[in-house]
């Protein structure tokens, strides 16, 4: 169950020291010792030149068999499916081929979309349409699909990394005792175990994580939204659509009302193709009403760092970063932000970055894409003036 | 009015590098410090006790020396802090994790509990909802604003991905909370003097009652398999030229991507 040091072969080199992510391993007189700090991680094991770090973490298997099948949860917000749930079709689709199990699709609360799934690849639907379903009752959700996992026995089970799917999820795996790993950006099936490789960024984005849950089913994740692919859509597909008998919600909480701020981007930061970031640089709420125009010429929707939401630019729901949101756009334009990496953790991961800075030396350059070295009030203008034109050449 | 605040010491995560050579972590002199999240939980809970009276208590799981902001938030306020510690909770998931400080919780007492979002080295935001889960309490995440509080129940605001939410909620219950509910205070001088001397009780798995089995890495569903460095960003390209020129070079790039 524990990582041990074997004394007779170390020789106190200290690989195992920088190796590891906790800081949990120290050199006493000339050998490494582990302390309590340790994650169990296993960083250390491949970093002693020696072999001297013994794995003992290998845990007994038990897993009922009778687990079979991969679950999407499909979120649905005002009555429509949410983006993420067709993307978690598209790789529930490739997973359930994998195991050679069948595809099904959870959704809870009223929509006319519940046909859509089937289309996007799930065989079974299970479809609770109840009028209390409509808004996100945390125990009413967990509840349900706890009844639920415990009737039909999936092995896995995936949701959006998003407010409603952080949000109840945890009260599933806690109340199953299932592992739930957030925020995955990879999913494979490891052959050999049928288990589910759970990769996900950690520290920030500085480090990436492969994780698993040999020992509990259904294996549960979270998994960001714009990170996996949509499958095939066949409209002629056909499933099955299994409705089911609504809870009763608990007395002790009660949505009261949605407030859709006007200000409210129309398109989610988590959901956008692309984003228009704007920081200390853009020097004003004037300054945003330009990236507003850029990013809806753009189709997309607008972002800020931390500086222009203290400044009062903007509201925080829009701060991208450590202690804001964290996106995967296709492409971020990042304007007048000098890239704090407390703001870079919150973006590196979109896939073509645009940095617009007028300081060369903004570290916002090491992870842009294309790089202006230029006044942002000179450049989005024009870049909206040419994308009106639609001059390209 | 019995709060409890659940807090994290954590890496200071943005000082934390893979080495792309060796693939092996550099981690000199990345410091520890209070995830930045718990600050404003902290905030939260005595703006509450100013309001309605009562006790704040913080707990934490961790080693030793994660005494260190026990110690800081009782120089902010908090009225006393119990160190959850035991060599049984070394390697715990947020399973393990909630399982634990749920079972100090029931031994504390509560009306209601308050954690950050999220904890900013492993990003999860689960171990405050997998609480709510062990004790049988309702919660509501990303409060963004507390709009009425009473003894007996209270009304949030929460921050969804598309709308804000206001949800009344029965005590006892549990709220994760987002920085824009509040601005934390600085630690005061007589609560620096107060934290110095306070005596930090240290709980086992034998005091707050835990299922051994339950805890640390034997009662965590989920194990790390492996760590290993982000792929690097492909290439980066500054564009030379006039405004006018950068600006097209620009769009016709985007438009070879198929980004706009």
């Amino acid at each position: 169950m524990y990582i041990k040091i074997n004394i007779e072969k170390c020789n106190g080199c200290g690989s195992c020291v920088n190796a590891c992510p906790f800081g949990a391993i120290l050199i006493e007189d000339n050998k490494a010792r582990i302390n309590e700090a340790c994650n169990l991680c296993g960083a250390c094991i491949e970093s002693c030149p020696e072999e001297a770090i013994i794995d003992e973490r290998v845990k007994e298997k038990k897993i009922s068999e009778e687990y079979k099948g991969v679950w999407i949860f499909a979120e649905q917000r005002d009555g429509k499916i949410a983006s993420v749930a067709y993307e978690l079709l598209g790789i529930g689709r490739r997973l359930a081929d994998t195991l050679n199990v069948e595809l099904s699709a959870v959704v809870f609360g009223k929509t006319d979309e519940v046909e859509e799934l089937i289309k996007w690849g799930a065989d079974k639907v299970y479809y609770v349409s109840a009028s209390e379903y409509s808004y996100l009752d945390d125990k009413l959700y967990s509840k349900t699909l706890v009844q639920l996992i415990k009737t039909y026995k999936p092995e896995i089970l995936l949701a959006g990394a998003t407010a409603i799917g952080r949000s109840f999820i945890p009260r599933v795996a806690a109340s199953l005792r299932a592992g739930l790993t957030a925020d995955c950006t990879g999913l494979e099936i490891e052959k050999e175990t049928r288990n589910l490789l759970q990769i996900r960024p950690a520290f920030g984005g500085n480090i990436m994580a492969t994780v698993v849950s040999p020992n509990s089913r259904p294996q549960i994740a979270t998994v960001r939204p714009r990170v996996m692919k949509r499958g095939e859509y066949d409209p002629k597909r056909k499933g099955e659509i299994i409705n089911i008998e609504p809870l009763r919600p608990s007395d002790k909480v009660r949505i009261l009302e949605r407030v859709e701020d006007i200000s409210f981007c129309k398109v989610s930061l988590q959901d956008a193709k692309v984003i228009v970031s704007g920081g200390r640089g853009v020097g004003g709420p004037e300054g945003f009403k330009m990236l507003w125009e850029l990013a809806n010429l753009l189709g997309g929707t607008v972002g800020a760092s931390r500086a222009a939401v203290d400044e009062g630019w903007i509201p925080y729901a829009y701060q991208v970063g450590q202690t804001g949101k964290t996106v995967c756009p296709k492409l971020y334009i990042a304007c007048g932000i000098s890239g704090a990496v407390q703001h870079l953790v919150g973006m590196q991961s979109s896939d073509i970055i645009v940095a617009i800075n007028k300081d060369p030396n903004a570290p916002i350059f090491n992870v842009a894409t294309y790089g202006i070295v230029g006044d942002l009030r000179e450049i989005i203008p024009l870049l909206i003036k040419k994308i009106r034109e639609g001059v390209i050449e | 009015m019995k709060i409890i605040v659940c807090i994290k010491q954590v890496p200071d995560v943005t000082e934390v590098r893979i080495d792309p050579q060796t693939n092996t972590l550099i981690r000199e002199g990345v410091p520890s410090i209070m995830n930045p999240y718990d600050y404003h939980a902290i905030e939260a809970a005595l703006q509450i006790k100013e309001f309605l009276g009562g006790k704040v208590t913080a707990i934490t799981m961790g080693p030793p020396q994660a005494e260190e902001i026990l110690k800081e938030a009782i120089s902010m306020g908090v009225d006393e802090a119990v160190l959850l510690t035991d060599k049984r909770f070394a390697g715990a998931d947020t399973w393990a994790t909630a399982y634990t400080l749920s079972k100090a919780a029931e031994k504390l007492g509560f009306d209601l509990i308050i954690c950050g979002k999220q904890a900013i080295d492993g990003d999860t935001a689960q171990v405050g909802p997998e609480m709510a889960e062990f004790l049988d309490i309702p919660h509501v995440c990303y409060v963004r604003k507390i709009e009425k509080i009473t003894k007996e129940d209270m009304i949030v605001e929460r921050l969804m991905d598309d709308c804000y939410e206001k949800v009344w909620l029965k005590l006892p219950a549990l709220i994760t909370v987002v920085k824009e509910l509040n601005t934390p205070r600085p630690p005061s001088i007589r609560g620096r003097m107060i934290a110095k001397k306070a005596e930090i009780p240290k709980w086992g798995l034998e005091e707050i009652g835990a299922e051994e089995d339950k805890v640390g890495l034997k009662g965590s569903p989920t194990m790390v398999k492996n760590i290993f460095a982000p792929p690097p960003r492909g290439e980066r390209r500054i564009l030379e030229g006039t405004p006018e020129e950068q600006v097209t070079t620009l769009l016709r790039e985007l438009r070879r991507l198929g980004c706009i």
